[in-house]
């Protein structure tokens, strides 16, 4: 955990000029920071290279996806004649635009809709609000969950064990359920308030799903951070309560959320896309792939299949991307949590507190059903 | 871990401990659900109702659903009204919730538990054989099974089997439990299945039957991999357990070992998991209801989202998690039966 002892051995064989010095305890630093990645079996380290070589695919296509798409999201005409500030094609006739349902061809690879968009470039426009969503709730859940878990587990007490209660709550109700609620909820208020924000309540929602998980892991560590010699040194020698969560707590935690990172990023991706297809997500004609799938229901009924298959696809890819390298990395990371498995492990705790099934819960994604359901 | 006490003496304390704890639960549950859709300033059933009702509609409404009064005062209210067995008239459906539940439900369940009968065999097959062959190309496939499994957005792949199996193929309907053009039966279960056959009518089973298999499938196929993941995962750590090494050393074989001992051990904590998934698919499979029209709990709340109809997804989502503390209650006890390292 503590990178110090290496880094001090490094230099100390070795006095030379500051420079050097600095140069070789950087070394040391990567050195011990990739460690975990060159012991971990060949299997891990493949999904890790997977999973990611698939998400930075997908992130390379979000950023630029002005570019790299050949149409915007609702553009229906070349682009001579199309005037992005308002959407609209000038002075073209029906025979000039792009054509209705076009099966996939050279011209449109993965076909077009019935409204005239390019499919394949509302998949590739699809897959910035896919980022944008994750970045959003993730950030949400975490700094909402992290310092609640932080302070929970080192004040503890009543106040821990009330906040215990509130999360496993949270957490006992079926994500794409809550989320839904509080999209619909907030969504109302917001319209009843006047404001203009399609993206706000689903990426809150998606957002707040995630909360209990960052506060039980964070909050479980903790509990283990807090009884060690260095953290009862800091208390000793008069440091502040919050400084020691924040400086001495907290960096021993951090090694937890990479993993939930990735994971809870896979499931959102698939939790916005459940949104979208009910409705909740962004309003038309942004490309969304969930909301894409639903407004090409009607035409997978009636044959036309390549309207929905290719955002599906994505949202298949992306998520698969995402939880090979949330896979991967929960192997290379906690090998010892391999086998038990952390999201199990924030359920059993959770049952735990509850009394309700001891510590025999199995490891398993039994959240990420609940989105597909 | 508890300690263990041999012959069952803790099942008794188990279980009373158990179901004292589910009510305290379950309010807790009630409360945060009363908080997240009333944590903003404003008045939702005027929302709800905008531009479609009269004033006096309004203003019986919100009379109706206490919404003038006091928040402490609706809370203790929407508390009372459930111990009472009064869930709510819902703004946009005729029925209370009560009757709506007991329409509803048993579609839900028959769906629910037709996707569990594909999911768990095909999860433990999938699961063991991982686990038996570990780091083997086959453990590697059945790996990628389960996460590309979940990875799919069950609503895709719905309409990708509606395309396959229906569009291009007549082989089997596309939605909803029953054909228009059959005789509904009137049971007294509300199955289709058990009703068809308790009626014997022959034509309606086999038309109920049909049109189960595409949803089932599909819901099924998604969890599938949960269960592959937890098998596999559950069958590794028994398999590294002292007593199957013993059993290795008294020269037990291979198979008996693997389904002897590991294999019954393994299951137990997958059962409980299998119920929580039952428990929260109960709550509606909303996504795969939508996808094929199935008229149960999870596609009328999304009518009533798409109504706005505040009351009645309040109403809905309390029954829901009535229902889902209620069976997660059962299968601790389940489970404690089972296995008695979980009792106290």
């Amino acid at each position: 955990m503590a990178g110090s002892t290496e880094v001090s051995t490094t230099t100390t064989s070795q006095p030379a000029t500051a420079d050097i010095s600095r140069w070789r305890r950087a070394r040391a630093r990567i050195e011990h920071g990739l460690r975990p990645w060159r012991r971990a079996n060949p299997g891990a380290r493949y999904l890790v290279i997977a999973g990611a070589a698939i998400t930075l695919l997908f992130a390379f296509l979000a950023v630029f996806a002005d570019t790299v798409a050949p149409f915007g999201e609702d553009q229906y005409c070349a682009d001579e004649f199309f005037n992005p500030e308002n959407g609209a094609c000038i002075g073209v006739g029906p025979d000039e635009q792009v054509p209705n349902r076009a099966p996939p061809s050279t011209e449109y690879p993965f076909g077009t809709t019935d409204t005239r968009f390019d499919v394949l470039s509302r998949v590739i426009l699809g897959a910035r609000l896919a980022f944008a969503v994750v970045a959003f709730s993730t950030a949400f859940a975490m700094l909402i969950g992290v310092p609640l878990g932080l302070f929970s587990g080192y004040i503890g007490g009543r106040f821990d064990r009330v906040m215990v209660l509130v999360m496993d709550a949270i957490y006992a109700f079926p994500s794409l359920l809550l989320a839904i609620m509080i999209a619909f909820a907030l969504g109302l208020r917001l319209e009843q308030l006047g404001i203009d924000a399609p993206f706000v309540p689903a990426a809150v929602s998606v957002g707040t799903v995630y909360i209990p998980q960052y506060f039980r892991v964070i909050r479980n560590h903790t509990l283990s951070v807090k009884e060690e010699p260095y953290v009862e040194a800091a208390k000793s020698l008069g440091a502040s309560r919050t400084s020691i969560v924040f400086r001495y707590v907290f960096f021993n935690v951090v090694s937890s959320i990479p993993v939930l990172f990735t994971l809870n990023a896979a499931d959102a991706v698939l939790t916005m896309a459940g949104l979208g297809f009910l409705g909740y997500g962004v309003r038309f004609p942004t490309a969304e792939w969930g909301l894409d799938v639903s407004l090409a229901l009607a035409d997978s009924v009636a044959g036309f299949w390549w309207t929905a298959f290719w955002p599906g696809v994505a949202i298949t890819l992306l998520v698969t991307g995402l939880s090979l390298m949330g896979e991967g990395l929960n192997d290379i990371i906690n090998p010892l949590l391999r086998v038990k498995g952390y999201r199990g492990k924030a359920k059993a705790s959770a049952r735990e507190t509850m009394k309700l099934a001891g510590d025999r819960e199995p490891a398993g994604a039994t959240s990420r059903a609940e989105a597909g359901a | 871990m508890a300690t263990t006490k041999p012959g069952g003496s803790g099942l008794g304390k188990y279980v009373l401990v158990r179901l004292a704890l589910a009510p305290v639960f379950l309010l807790l549950l009630l409360t945060l659900l009363f908080v997240l859709l009333r944590i903003l300033p404003g008045d939702i059933v005027t929302a709800s109702l905008a531009g479609r009702a009269s004033e006096e509609r309004i203003e019986a409404a919100r009379e109706a659903a206490g919404i003038d009064r006091p928040i402490g005062v609706q809370y203790v209210e929407y508390l009372s009204n459930i111990v009472t067995g009064d869930f709510g008239e819902p703004l946009t459906d005729p029925r209370p919730v009560g009757e709506l539940v007991a329409d509803l439900l048993p579609a839900t369940i028959e769906l629910t538990v037709f996707a569990m009968l594909i999911a768990i065999p095909l999860g433990i097959l999938l699961g063991a054989v991982s686990a038996r062959f570990r780091d083997t190309p086959l453990d590697g496939a059945a790996r990628l099974f389960g996460i590309v499994s979940f990875s799919i957005p069950v609503f895709w792949l719905g309409i990708q089997a509606q395309l396959v199996f229906s569009v291009w193929n007549d082989w089997l309907p596309t939605g909803n439990r029953i054909s228009a053009r059959i005789a509904p039966v009137d049971g007294p279960t509300g199955f289709y299945l058990i009703d068809g056959v308790l009626a014997s009518n022959g034509e309606f089973t086999l038309t109920a039957l049909e049109h189960l298999i595409l949803p089932g499938a599909t819901l099924g196929l998604v969890i599938s991999g949960v269960f592959v993941r937890l098998v596999r995962v559950n069958m590794l750590q028994t398999l590294r357990a002292d007593y199957v090494e013993s059993a290795h050393a008294r020269g037990v074989g291979e198979r008996p070992v693997l389904f002897r001992h590991a294999f019954k051990n393994a299951l137990v904590p997958v059962i409980t998991i299998m119920g929580l998934q039952f428990a929260l698919l109960l709550g509606g499979a909303i996504l795969t209801e939508t996808t094929f029209s199935w008229p149960g709990i999870g596609l009328k709340l999304v009518d009533f989202i798409n109504a706005r109809d505040y009351v009645g997804v309040q109403s809905l989502v309390t029954v829901i998690a009535i229902l889902i503390v209620s069976v997660s209650v059962v299968i601790d006890i389940i489970n404690g039966l089972i296995d008695p390292r979980v009792r106290y």
